[in-house]
């Protein structure tokens, strides 16, 4: 075989082997299509997975009290935090004095921000002490820092300091998870239900977000069916009206649904003047799940529309045809010829409307009061208000990862090859 | 030479000149609020000092609503874009706190009043913090709806009492302000009410108040939400600045009225951020927009109180209404019988709890 082989082994012009030749053409081929790929990868890079990954990386990061304060929390490590005793003079100093240079170039304020996110009163704590600390000049420091405060004499204070002097916490994930770290015994317990909040933002997010999908499929799958039977010119039109809305600013929409579903709002009114409620029975239709679900349909509706219709357009009509004439009932004709060829479509559909509602945040916070708002109205809270980056990007990490759940799942029960987007 | 190359030519140096003319008119980037506020601060500070410097051009930037994310995020990335932001006084101090703005001298950097008082006596107890100037006091308070309620309302516990009152109410979507209305209404001494509040058993206690009208709220998350809602009927009375209820009723003629009673005095005012490319300049502006006149001027155009107490007595007319400004203030003594002076000190540590607390009892 292998004579044979070296027999009929081709060469080029140049007295190169056809096989080694072929393979330097590809290694060149490869390469261009890198680097005309290149530019590309290059800003996905720069512009999405490594400002993402930076921003995940605010989840655990905790430099800030041992950049600021070493020697404090390098003394702390001899102390027993447990023993029921302030820890000793060597501490008192270090704090002293590293208060005073952080007070020069303005860091001690960052530390009681960061520490006040673990417990109430830090702020105010740091801040009193950067005024204080410039009279204290000679030891005992210990006396004359509890004297500028009596929080400095308390356990507790550095108890919380020195759980908060590694390199990273898991803090923000507890803090995400409804847990809290009790710093007096360093036990980590569940928040009782009364004080939970994420968890039941998290619930509520998905619950609301599925039946999103499926009110989105159930309108939008009888009318991309009909766009993809009646003439091309009607489909045409009648597409313009599904994407009309869908260029319409997402404000706009959504305000509109305000005037639409308030109480004093046009389809009360209505309501009323056909005499099917009377004035105290105006429906509360917004400010409640209730309304984030309308409004949130209606927005996301073109995003299942559009691969539905896209698959369904290319089902021939002859399969629902043949089966009909084969003696099927046209139900189950259409049960077990049409629908499972839309499953394409169906998939991408509600694969994409379900990730881009977890995460919508600016329709739920004007049209869902207090019942309607999701997990991310936290998330754009702590970001930009609360300024607790290190807690928005837990719950961020949180929410990417229950995407990337169910983008598995999906895979495994669908599979993602048979997605079809459009 | 032929024409066209003469033509040419003359166009290329007036595109080169037109250039150096650009590079020699200075951007200020001013961060504000937008919309009737940034039109007030256009009219009373930007567009006087332009006509005196005619080397600045200020270009007005209206997301002062994320400014502190926004700032942390520039900062971060190095590349500080802003010269100057407009801030409540709560996010002054904690960027500050953050070493994210600049440390001003009052004294050294501002003007000093007509008479002769010093910049830090004039705006007194209102330098909340050393980055901060102040510019405006604003309240949040309340306004309802004069055609829907069977006596006009005069107490902030008219709004907790549903029976009277019946109706919806808006409330802001924060346990500020909200928290020491219902202490207030549950019988706490004015004076004690950061007392209790510091407390769970006090948090507790606001709470259980505000779960008595929980079924009545609308909370709102922006300040226009308010007037909407009241506008459309949706709210007999609900809580919001009050420069906002003033264009309601002054400009808009609808019938709402004022309810001043235990208004919350919060400031606004100026923060220099660190990394502005253009600092010697943003001072000199600075200098002439926060002086005493120009305070006054901003009045002309909104309800809001200017900062020093040498521009109260200029405080003049609408500048296109033409009625009083005075008695629309929230500093005139008739409307702050009763007020509160937003505790920045409290609110900086125990916001965050309070608010964990606040949303734990919304989802309830």
């Amino acid at each position: 075989m292998e004579k044979v082989q070296e027999k009929i082994s081709l060469v080029t012009a140049d007295g190169t082997p056809l096989k080694i030749s072929l393979a330097r053409a590809q290694r060149r081929s490869k390469t261009i299509a890198f680097m005309m790929v290149f530019p590309l990868l290059f800003f996905v890079t720069i512009a999405f997975i490594v400002p993402i990954a930076d921003m995940l990386l605010f989840s655990i990061d905790n430099s800030i009290v041992k950049k600021i304060l070493p020697k404090t929390t390098e003394a702390l490590k001899d102390w027993s935090e447990y023993s029921g005793e302030l820890p000793d003079e060597v501490v008192f100093a270090a704090m002293v004095e590293e208060i005073k240079s952080a007070k020069a170039s303005r860091q001690h304020t960052k530390i009681g921000g960061r520490l006040n996110y673990e417990s109430s009163g830090f702020s105010s704590l740091f801040r009193k002490a950067g005024r204080k600390v410039k009279k204290i000049k000679t030891p005992p420091f210990k006396e004359a820092l509890i004297e500028s405060d009596k929080r400095w004499g308390d356990i507790y204070t550095w108890q919380v300091i020195k759980q908060n002097s590694s390199e990273y916490t898991e803090g923000y994930y507890l803090s995400a998870l409804d847990f809290k770290r009790k710093f007096e015994s360093g036990k980590i317990e569940s928040l009782p239900e009364k004080d939970s909040i994420y968890l039941k933002l998290f619930f509520r997010t998905l619950l609301i977000s599925s039946l999103i999908v499926f009110l989105t499929l159930l309108i939008g799958f009888p009318l991309s069916y009909m766009l993809s039977i009646v003439s091309t010119r009607t489909s045409n039109i009648l597409i313009i009206f599904v994407l009309l809305p869908f260029w319409t600013s997402l404000l706009v929409r959504t305000t509109s649904w305000i005037a639409l579903l308030q109480q004093e709002g046009v389809i009360n009114d209505f309501l009323i003047f056909l005499g099917i409620i009377n004035e105290d029975g105006r429906l509360a239709m917004i400010h409640n799940a209730t309304g984030t679900v309308i409004a949130m349909t209606h927005i996301l509706l073109p995003f299942m529309i559009l691969p539905l219709f896209s698959v369904m357009k290319t089902i021939p009509k002859s399969y629902v045809r043949a089966a009909i004439s084969l003696g099927a009932h046209p139900w189950k004709a259409f049960w077990k010829i049409y629908f499972p060829n839309t499953s394409p479509g169906i998939g991408a559909g509600s694969i994409l409307v379900f990730i881009l509602a977890i995460g919508y945040y600016i329709t739920p916070a004007l049209v869902g009061g207090v019942s309607g708002t999701f997990i991310s109205n936290r998330i754009a809270y702590h970001i930009s208000n609360s300024l607790n980056w290190g807690l928005g990007s837990a719950i961020g990490v949180i929410l990417l990862g229950i995407v990337l759940l169910f983008f598995v799942f999906y895979d495994r029960i669908v599979g993602i090859n048979n997605m079809k987007l459009g | 030479m032929n024409n066209f190359m003469r033509s040419m030519i003359a166009a290329a140096v007036m595109i080169t000149f037109g250039f150096v003319g650009q590079a020699m008119a200075k951007d200020l980037v001013v961060v504000s609020w937008g919309g009737a506020y940034t039109a007030s601060q256009q009219n009373a500070y930007h567009a006087p000092y332009m006509k005196q410097n005619s080397g600045i051009k200020i270009i007005n930037d209206d997301s002062a609503g994320t400014a502190v994310a926004k700032l942390r995020a520039m900062n971060k990335a190095g590349n500080v874009t802003w010269d100057l932001i407009d801030v409540v006084a709560a996010d002054g101090m904690r960027l500050c706190d953050e070493g994210l703005v600049e440390v001003i001298n009052h004294d050294k950097d501002l003007a000093a009043a007509p008479d002769g008082t010093s910049a830090s006596k004039d705006f007194g107890g209102l330098i909340v913090s050393e980055c901060f100037i102040p510019q405006i006091v604003y309240s949040t308070t309340f306004g309802y709806r004069t055609d829907k309620v069977s006596r006009p309302m005069t107490s902030i516990c008219d709004v907790f009492d549903t029976k009277s009152f019946p109706g919806k109410r808006s409330l802001q979507k924060s346990p500020l302000g909200n928290m020491e209305w219902a202490l207030i209404c549950d019988g706490v001494a004015p004076d004690k009410i950061f007392d209790v509040l510091g407390t769970s058993k006090g948090a507790e206690r606001a709470l259980a108040k505000l779960d008595t009208i929980k079924s009545d709220v609308v909370w709102w998350t922006a300040g226009a939400q308010t007037p909407q809602l009241l506008a459309d009927g949706e709210v007999v009375v609900g809580s919001t600045y009050n420069g906002r209820l003033f264009k309601m009723i002054a400009v808009d003629k609808q019938p709402v009225a004022m309810l001043w009673d235990w208004q919350i005095f919060d400031l606004d005012g100026w923060v220099v951020p660190k990394g502005t490319k253009n600092k010697a300049e943003v001072m000199k502006y600075l200098r002439f927009a926060t002086d005493t006149q120009r305070l006054a001027d901003q009045s002309k155009w909104i309800s809001y109180g200017p900062a020093r107490a040498s521009s109260a007595p200029l405080v003049g007319k609408h500048a296109t209404l033409g009625i009083d400004m005075a008695p629309h203030m929230p500093t005139d003594p008739n409307n702050a019988k009763t007020t509160l002076l937003t505790n920045y000190a409290f609110w900086a540590d125990n916001k965050d709890d309070l608010d964990a607390k606040f949303n734990a009892w919304l989802l309830k």
